[in-house]
């Protein structure tokens, strides 16, 4: 030890008082924190194991647990913070690349806190969402841009193949490997009962959800895992995955420790061979490369089906989206880069990528300067946390949202930021079978429709209270914000005005 | 079934050989992409030049080119057999799962990048000829055999092959002295249950192209396989 010793991140503080040592804490931990010491007749714990991911504290029958931030810190230095000091120890011990899960924890500005929604008073009056009709359904595709008649002057009325959705809030690509059968089976359920979609992200598709393909997105990445003709056929529509916002410009390893069983099974390669996405699809080089692959999937979906086309936030999403949407892609997906990763090098989490606010503002505001903005929808993505959060990005031009970390925290994540480990004590982000049982997708979809319903109903609420009653009227619809505290580069690019003003 | 593609888009043309039955002749194909995409149940035969992406998502369909084919033939194909009388562009059967693809000459840049297996299912990409840089990259199962056939003296692989390599198996007809490979890969000499395996592919090819089997194995072959199925492992540390 010595000169690679860290002093454990947390202290377990165990109240000798009301513990009655039944061991419960012991059981729960997969990280094998607690143990009972048949000697001295108590519980004790290996607090430098611990990952405080609060499944003992909820579980104690007698709350006799937490779990606190040691106090054993380095001497202060606002330079050379703790965290970056014992990071570099982590380094020198090991060689490795750090890596972390879920979103960026860094105090980076959100911007949906320094945007403020309108309301109605006196002259424009509200709508009581309990008493009037209040419509949240959206339609995510092509639209047409002019109407069109055949040669007799009738209406035409074909369109390219849309996405119903109840409320334009979606589960966002999660593949079976980073999260457990159990997680996608509450989410293929709850999205079928919310009518609203799930989507696979890149592990292929489970054989027993293939029932839930109406509502299900089926994902095409640049490892290609589980992608066939009959997965293709499944899913309500195909998304594209270029990029991620919380590592944007890598790929993805699922190491061989995960490829087990029915993930190896749905994933179509052998137990133990790690996963490797690369990152770039290795036929895409170019817009005209990425048309390619969108029609390649759309000759070999009969053009049944919408392709999304899923990029992380960087610095030039605007020029980037208006290809993409002239790329042949029916909707264009952009990952923020607060995003949660199922495993990420937290030295691009933290440091790679723009916020979604800014690139959805900015791409909302490009693809209507190029008038191609009828020919996709925008999904937003990339920690949206909050029922105002989706109002706030439909005004800035968004058809839906995409939320990943909501969803796992109604399904019992701690954001302990340990899904890389594979023990995650919640049944989530694990594949171990004693694990996984936790999760109870009874109990997992109905929190979820819960959440989801709680949500629709603020939704209403606010669009209710601007006096709008459809939410098609809200999108784009930027004279309903205003910003505080913000610059005025930062007011141009969301293109909305001051508070006050 | 004769489908004459001279006025056809690539729509139109992939309409008319899912209707088309068991078996269908494409005459005068001009580079139209993605065709038989997804497609099983059919043997086609095409004549001509079909564009890229051609039996992409391939999932039991034939399909033989009298010609050569262009990029990503094969991408992500599940099963099935492409047989190509000529070359083949860049990228083929990018991430391929199943099936076969038989070149009777060159291959371009990519090929076989990301090919997988799993359980029954053991890709097969033989190129007769020479195949370009960055053969294998990522390659996680399936075998890659390149023949070098009437190189006149040229490298039988470009630069950079196996990469990433993490599963499957190369086979090259040669002593692979020129090759630089990266470190994560072991080149052996060709045993002789390694040339058993050898010899199915080399007749299939042969009787495909009719070469003189004989002829064809009478030559040094090479056998590159990964050390490890998890190249990256010791990469990371929790953060």
């Amino acid at each position: 030890m010595g000169i690679e010793f860290i002093y454990p991140e947390f202290e377990v503080v165990r109240d000798r008082d009301r513990c009655i040592a039944c061991r419960v804490c012991e059981r729960q931990c997969s990280n094998e924190v607690h143990s009972y010491s048949p000697v001295r007749g108590v519980m004790i714990s290996d607090e430098s194991k611990c990952v405080n991911c609060q499944r003992c504290v909820s579980l104690c029958p007698t709350r006799a647990l937490k779990i606190v931030k040691s106090n054993c810190r380095l001497r202060e230095n606002a330079n050379w913070q703790d965290e970056t000091v014992k990071e570099i120890y982590k380094q020198a011990n090991s060689g490795g690349v750090l890596l972390s899960s879920m979103g960026n924890p860094k105090p980076l500005p959100v911007y949906w806190d320094k945007i403020l929604i309108n309301a109605s008073q006196v002259t424009n009056p509200p709508i009581d969402p309990l008493r009037e009709p209040m419509e949240t359904k959206v339609f995510l595709g092509k639209k047409p841009s002019a109407v069109r008649r055949d040669s007799e002057g009738k209406l035409d009325f074909s369109i390219s193949p849309q996405i119903e959705l109840a409320m334009p809030v979606m589960f966002s690509a999660m593949s079976y490997g980073s999260i457990s059968y159990n997680a996608h089976a509450s989410l293929a359920r709850a999205a079928t009962e919310l009518g609203i979609l799930y989507n696979t992200g890149e592990g292929g598709l489970h054989e027993d959800f293939y029932k839930y393909g109406s509502n299900t997105i089926v994902q095409v990445a640049s490892g290609r895992f589980g992608v066939h003709e009959d997965y293709l056929e499944a899913g309500a529509a195909i998304e594209i995955k270029m990029g991620q916002g919380a590592k944007p410009g890598i790929g993805g390893h699922l190491p061989g420790t995960k490829i087990v069983g029915d993930v190896s099974r749905t994933r179509m390669i052998p137990e133990g061979s790690d996963a490797i996405s690369p990152a770039p699809h290795h036929d895409i080089y170019s817009i005209e490369d990425l048309r390619q692959l969108v029609y390649s999937l759309k000759e070999a979906t009969e053009y049944k089906k919408p392709v999304i086309v899923k990029v992380a936030a960087v610095h030039n999403i605007a020029a980037i989206a208006s290809g993409i949407a002239r790329s042949g892609a029916d909707i264009i997906a952009i990952d923020g880069f607060r995003g949660g990763p199922g495993a990420a090098p937290p030295r691009l989490r933290d440091n790679v990528g723009i916020p979604i606010e800014l690139a959805l503002a900015s791409v909302d505001q490009r693809l209507r300067d190029e008038g191609i903005r009828n020919n996709v929808s925008l999904v937003a993505g990339g920690s949206i946390r909050s029922a105002s959060d989706v109002i706030k990005a439909v005004a800035l031009g968004a058809d839906a949202c995409y939320i990943a970390t909501a969803a796992l925290l109604a399904l019992g994540c701690h954001l302990c930021r340990t899904c890389q480990s594979g023990k995650c004590n919640w049944g989530i982000a694990t594949q171990r079978p004693d694990l996984v049982k936790r999760l109870n997708p009874d109990i997992g979809s109905e929190r979820l429709i819960n959440l989801m319903s709680a949500w629709r109903h603020e939704i209403m609420e606010i669009m209710g209270g601007m006096g709008i009653n459809s939410i098609e009227a809200l999108r784009g619809n930027r004279l309903m914000l205003r910003g505080v505290g913000l610059n005025e580069k930062e007011l141009g690019i969301l293109g909305i005005s001051h508070a006050g003003e | 079934m004769v489908i004459n593609a001279k006025d056809l888009d690539y729509r139109k043309l992939n309409e008319a050989l899912r209707s088309a039955g068991q078996s269908a002749t494409v005459t005068g194909c001009l580079g139209q992409r993605f065709i038989c995409a997804g497609m099983s149940g059919i043997s086609v035969s095409i004549e001509g030049v079909p564009g890229n992406a051609l039996g992409a998502y391939l999932n039991g369909a034939e399909i033989t080119v009298k010609g050569n084919a262009q990029d990503a033939a094969g991408d992500t194909m599940n099963n099935g057999r492409i047989i190509v009388h000529g070359n083949i562009g860049d990228a083929a059967g990018y991430a391929m799962r199943g099936g076969c693809i038989y070149v009777k000459g060159d291959a371009g840049y990519r090929a076989g990048i990301h090919m997988k297996e799993y359980r029954e299912k053991v890709p097969v990409m033989v190129i007769g000829g020479c195949a370009g840089s960055f053969l294998g990259e990522y390659q996680a199962g399936g075998v890659i055999v390149v023949l070098g056939l009437g190189t006149k003296g040229r490298r039988i692989v470009g630069n950079f092959p196996c990469t990433g390599m993490h599963g499957g198996k190369m086979i090259l007809r040669s002593s692979c002295d020129d090759i630089r490979f990266p470190k994560q890969v072991s080149i052996r000499q060709a045993s002789d249950d390694d040339l058993a395996e050898i010899e199915n592919y080399v007749s299939e090819y042969c009787r495909l192209f009719g070469k003189d089997r004989n002829e064809v194995m009478d030559a040094r072959f090479s056998v590159i396989t990964p050390d490890s199925k998890n190249p990256y492992k010791q990469l990371y540390v929790a953060n």
